[in-house]
């Protein structure tokens, strides 16, 4: 076997259950408080910390140089990148600006469509798609990109990035089945590491990961935490394949206001245990209370 | 065919500001069909303008005409009354209809009464949905029939993505997940291999990347030149 790109390879190589973390960049040009996040909670509990790209079609400061900013903490970063605001051409100056920077682990997702976020009337892109991002990486790993030169043939690359590979999954999706498929495309197009959509019901995500088994990529189960019910509520009204059982729902709204954030510790924490013998990590976004990641694993009780 | 919506009163109001004689010419054609551009809606038209006007005291003078289809040379002569013996033209035709009509008459401004919307069918009573872009690279085959390069809101084409929610796209609970259709469909017909198989990304020159597309039949243009 090839030596790890990553920090995040080689730790699914070891076998030891991974933890990821994630942070979102902020609108404007004050990175210090998802910076601080980052160095103070995620860089000594986590293998790596996701850096999202413009999530939920909002406008901010991109994944890169932030990603980027990660490493220079020494915190190994996931560089999320979507289909949305880039086309072919960019996506691979992208990759390759990313690989100047140090960046290995790369994140290939749809992204959500720009009706979702605060620019609705921006032109959407998708020229590629999730499967054929992770086309587009192999092949510049290969030494050549997607164009041709004038003769037809491929263009060869100075100097050859390496990428460690990753998609993502809905495993709770009403119909999971055409998510399988896709998913197959995408390990089929190169990705070597799968972090999911949030799971809340552990049944449900164990009857995937069956289905999913011979596929033989590391698969990362997404834990969003739930901040309070309203939030769990609105998770359920509002984000597709993502369902928070009642007892859940129940459990935080009977939680006095001092002990919410315990009760949503000790959530994260049971979901991870439940699911941690049918998956080969844990994809933690906190949606800003990084603080509460050490607890989170804690309570997990894998350390 | 090709669906057009009408444009608002008001902003049509708003273009006849300068001119003062105004044909209002219908197409029959696509919008006959979907029954936005017709004979009919342009003789309502001018008529609305007409009083609007004569409630400003702006006296606009409309007159109304239609022809077969506005976007092929022969319906012309069909025409009442030269275009050019009016201040303008305000065509009820899609987009197609308004340029060919203002190059075969470069002196009469043409201006547009519709919004051109897309290639559509009428899926119930007043009803007309999005199933076509011209997109010039026809995937149907592999689909099941449905088209995810128009009727998936990201065109994607090797699934769908996370955002499909119940059959429905992230974007309304009103429209429908084009990979759950294609889905259901290739599953009946024992074709779900057809979506297993990795779709490479598309060229888009055959959409709008290379620039204006057009359509060149060899022998009838060889023929032509013969005659």
């Amino acid at each position: 076997m090839n030596e790890p790109v990553s920090k995040l390879q080689q730790a699914f190589e070891s076998g030891e259950f991974v933890f990821t973390g994630e942070i979102g960049p902020p609108k404007g040009t004050n990175v210090e408080a998802c910076l601080h996040e980052a160095s103070r909670y995620l860089k000594h509990s986590v293998t790596a910390v996701n850096v999202t790209d413009g999530q939920t079609a909002v406008m901010r400061i991109g994944s890169m140089p932030v990603s980027g900013m990660l490493l220079d903490r020494g915190i190994e970063p996931i560089f999320q990148m979507t289909c949305r605001d880039r086309n072919r051409i960019a996506l691979q100056m992208d990759l390759l600006s990313a690989a100047s920077l140090g960046i290995k682990n790369v994140l290939s997702l749809t992204g959500d469509h720009v009706a979702m976020g605060d620019h609705p009337e921006a032109k959407p892109v998708f020229d590629l798609d999730s499967v054929t991002l992770l086309q587009a990486m192999v092949k510049l790993e290969a030494g050549t990109d997607m164009g041709r030169d004038i003769k037809g043939n491929p263009n060869e690359l100075d100097g050859v990035p390496e990428f460690f590979k990753g998609c993502c999954v809905t495993p709770c999706a009403e119909e999971v089945e055409p998510q399988i498929i896709k998913l197959e495309k995408k390990v089929e197009a190169g990705a070597q590491f799968v972090q999911t959509q949030a799971v809340y019901e552990p049944p449900a995500f164990e009857k995937f990961m069956r289905r999913v088994e011979r596929l033989k990529v590391p698969v990362m189960v997404g834990i969003v935490m739930l901040k309070n019910a309203g939030m769990a509520k609105y998770m359920n009204r509002s984000v597709p394949g993502v369902h928070v059982p009642d007892g859940l729902i129940k459990r935080l709204s009977d939680a006095a206001k001092e002990d919410r954030q315990k009760v949503s510790i000790e959530i994260c924490g049971e979901l991870i245990s439940k699911m941690k013998d049918c998956c080969r990590g844990a994809h933690l976004m906190t949606l800003g209370w990084g603080h509460c990641v050490p607890d989170i694993i804690e309570a997990a009780g894998l350390v | 065919m090709i669906v057009a919506e009408r444009k608002s009163f008001d902003e049509i109001l708003e273009m006849l500001k300068p001119y003062k004689r105004v044909l209002v010419l219908g197409c029959g054609g696509c919008v006959t069909v979907c029954l936005t551009g017709g004979e009919k809606q342009a003789e309502e038209l001018a008529s609305q303008l007409r009083l609007a006007s004569k409630h400003k005291g702006a006296n606009l003078e409309a007159d109304y005409d239609y022809i077969t289809r506005q976007c092929d040379r022969e319906f012309v002569e069909n025409l009442k009354e030269g275009p050019d013996k009016y201040d303008c033209v305000l065509s009820l035709a899609c987009g197609v209809g308004v340029q060919f009509m203002s190059q075969l008459y470069p002196d009469v401004p043409f201006l547009p009464a519709m919004n051109t919307t897309f290639y559509g069918a009428g899926t119930a009573s007043g009803i007309w949905e999005e199933y076509c872009h011209g997109c010039g690279d026809c995937v149907l085959a592999l689909t099941g029939g449905i088209c995810p390069i128009a009727r998936c809101s990201k065109s994607l084409v090797n699934g769908p993505c996370g955002g499909t929610n119940d059959g429905k796209c992230e974007i309304s609970s009103d429209m429908d997940c084009a990979w759950y259709l294609i889905y259901k469909r290739l599953t009946e017909k024992g074709k779900l291999d057809e979506f297993r198989r990795i779709q490479p990304a598309r060229d888009w020159r055959k959409e709008h990347g290379a620039g204006v597309r057009r359509l060149v039949l060899k022998e009838m243009v060889e023929e032509e030149s013969e005659a």
